[in-house]
């Protein structure tokens, strides 16, 4: 049996959380065109400067919508994020008259294919 | 303070060794209290400075050695040239009379290469002149009007004229500063071309112009004009050849002196040897310390007694086999248990010991001196403003104080010579007219100056003498070398020539020196 990677686009719609003063997602961002690729654990290409979900707070609004941890961001609201800096990114993601934020995620997944053996 | 008497006393016996004593024996460190050293700890207030005597009996000696192994050496040296001959010849009249400049020979030269520059100079200067007047002199009737062309020229011919004069005043009135064995070669081409171009003028004048009585006035001026012209143009070369050529530096020379092995580095153009020799003096008496034969004793002093050391007896019989017994003796020498080196190490370590305490007793009480000065100069302002106290009798005043501790540190390092008190006196007059400090009066005594801080009688180096194996008038070449010798030393001159230096380039990015630092941050949503 051997293993086979691919990767699976996911659209997440997540309800921002009031807390006091701010309205909070529930996740931590990493990446950015001026960011350093190369120090990405998530990504397979370590020239890749996309946006990476590197944390999701336990019991938030992102985990409850089923963003995962290494979720590469796409697309922010209909908003490209495969070339923006980090800041714009946050920026993109912490609007304070949006309360729903609709994102486009690639996620890795490693599937265990088993091969059909005749013999049993 | 009974202990420290004790203890210099002990000491003061070392002190005995100075040039004074031919015999500078030393048996082991003897402990006997010296008489002059009890006499100094007892009378401290009452203080006698005996002007060291002058010391031409070692220094005749020891010159006198040298002279002998100097003739050896000039008639065993292969080729020799004619300079050194004459130099060593120099030598003996100078050991008799003490007076070069009674020595006719070399005046002569000298006045005779003047005379012969002054006279074809101005010989130059007063043709063109010459070449203007004559015309008008013997033939003006016959001549032609002087147009507004030819007046115009006149005044081209006078100005230039006048450059002229100030160029060659710049360029060649200089007082002679040395005197060199042979003739400057560029000097001589030059006078030699002048003299050939100058003729050749006159000769072309005196055949086309006088015979044939030429009418054509401007042309004889535009003639004057050309002999101008082309006279500043040798002026410019004689610029080039004697003054620029020689400034951009191509070799680089090391200079040492034979006797203490002080050395230095020089670069020089290029330059006959001779000159580079007369720029190697002038830099001596600058750079290197005066030389002081106190401070070989102690070496030659160890020599003898490695010569002394062995007696070689012959048992065989009478037979004269002088390699056999040097053999012999160097044999003995190698295998023997030579314990001089102990000695020297001791012998050095208690020196430097002795020289810097006798140093910090010198600072200490200079500047007790120094500020008993500033004392009673503010007494002085206070008692009567505006009234400064004469600098030499506050040297008179001060000087008994300081005079045995400088006069033990210039007996311990050896410098006595050098300084009278006189001499003293005059330069703590001269540090306390121009307010200078304890420490800037010191610096002349404390460690030996070149040659030009000390009298001239002082100096042991007035008269030079080049040898060299190739003419002197030749240029230095890579590898060679020369001595200048005086009476007592000698410089041994070493030429080196400046690498060939083979310089690339290399380009860099200016791109490649901009970093981009990226940072990998996090930032919660």
């Amino acid at each position: 049996s051997y293993l086979i990677s691919f990767s699976f686009q996911q659209r997440i719609e997540i309800h921002k959380l009031r807390q006091g003063d701010n309205l909070i997602l529930g996740f931590s961002i990493g990446g950015g065109i001026d960011q350093d690729p190369t120090q990405n654990p998530f990504s397979e290409d370590k020239t890749d400067k996309g946006i990476y979900v590197t944390r999701v707070t336990v019991g938030g609004p992102a985990e409850v919508a089923g963003l995962q941890v290494g979720d590469k961001i796409m697309q922010v609201n209909g908003w490209d994020m495969t070339m923006v800096t980090h800041d714009q990114a946050r920026k993109r993601l912490t609007k304070r008259n949006e309360e729903v934020v609709r994102l486009l995620v690639t996620r890795q997944s490693l599937q265990k294919a088993v091969q059909q053996s005749m013999m049993s | 303070m009974s202990a420290a008497m004790d203890t210099e006393s002990t000491y003061s016996g070392y002190s005995h060794y100075s040039g004074h004593s031919k015999k500078a024996h030393r048996q082991g460190r003897d402990r006997h209290k010296s008489p002059r050293s009890k006499d100094g700890s007892r009378s401290e207030k009452s203080v006698t400075i005996q002007t060291p005597p002058a010391e031409p009996l070692l220094g005749n000696d020891a010159s006198r050695a040298e002279e002998g192994q100097d003739d050896n050496w000039g008639e065993t040296t292969t080729a020799i040239t004619g300079t050194s001959e004459h130099s060593i010849s120099q030598e003996d009249i100078a050991r008799i009379s003490k007076d070069l400049e009674d020595s006719v020979g070399l005046d002569c030269k000298r006045y005779l290469g003047l005379t012969v520059a002054a006279v074809l100079g101005l010989l130059v200067f007063l043709t063109p002149i010459a070449f203007i007047l004559l015309p008008q002199i013997l033939w003006r009737d016959d001549l032609e009007p002087c147009g507004t062309v030819c007046e115009g020229l006149f005044i081209s011919v006078a100005f230039k004229l006048l450059i002229l004069l100030i160029g060659t005043w710049a360029l060649f009135f200089r007082q002679p500063k040395a005197d060199l064995p042979r003739v400057f070669v560029f000097r001589a081409l030059l006078l030699v071309l002048i003299f050939l171009f100058v003729f050749s003028y006159w000769l072309f004048y005196g055949v086309r112009i006088l015979d044939s009585k030429d009418t054509n006035y401007q042309g004889i001026v535009q003639y004057a004009v050309s002999l101008v012209d082309a006279l500043l143009f040798i002026h410019y070369l004689a610029i080039v050849l004697l003054e620029l050529r020689q400034l951009q530096p191509t070799f680089t020379v090391k200079v040492v002196r034979s006797t203490d092995g002080e050395s230095r580095y020089y670069s020089l153009g290029h330059l006959s040897i001779q000159r580079a020799a007369l720029v190697v003096l002038e830099n001596y008496y600058r750079d290197f310390t005066v030389y002081n034969p106190a401070l070989l004793t102690a070496s030659k002093s160890r020599a003898a007694k490695h010569m002394a050391g062995l007696k070689v007896y012959n048992v065989d019989g009478p037979g004269n086999n002088a390699s056999g017994q040097s053999r012999a003796m160097i044999a003995a020498a190698a295998r023997r248990r030579d314990s001089s080196h102990n000695e020297l190490y001791y012998e050095e370590a208690d020196h430097e010991r002795r020289v810097r305490k006798r140093r910090a007793r010198l600072v200490v009480a200079v500047e007790e001196a120094f500020t008993h000065i500033k004392r009673l100069q503010a007494e002085e302002q206070q008692k009567a403003p505006g009234e400064m106290m004469d600098p030499r009798e506050a040297a008179q005043a001060i000087f008994p104080s300081m005079a045995r501790a400088l006069q033990k540190y210039l007996r311990t390092t050896r410098q006595q010579q050098y300084h009278s008190m006189e001499s003293i006196l005059q330069h703590l007059a001269f540090c306390i007219t121009n307010n200078m400090t304890p420490k800037a009066f010191l610096e002349r005594y404390l460690n030996p100056g070149p040659t030009l801080q000390y009298d001239r009688d002082r100096w042991f180096s007035k008269q030079w003498t080049l040898v060299s194996e190739e003419a002197v008038t030749s240029g230095l070449q890579d590898g060679v070398v020369f001595v200048l010798k005086c009476l007592d030393f000698s410089l041994v001159v070493n030429v080196k020539k400046i690498p060939f230096i083979k310089l690339s380039e290399e380009f860099i990015d200016p791109k490649s020196h901009k970093f981009v630092l990226r940072l990998q941050s996090e930032t919660s949503v």
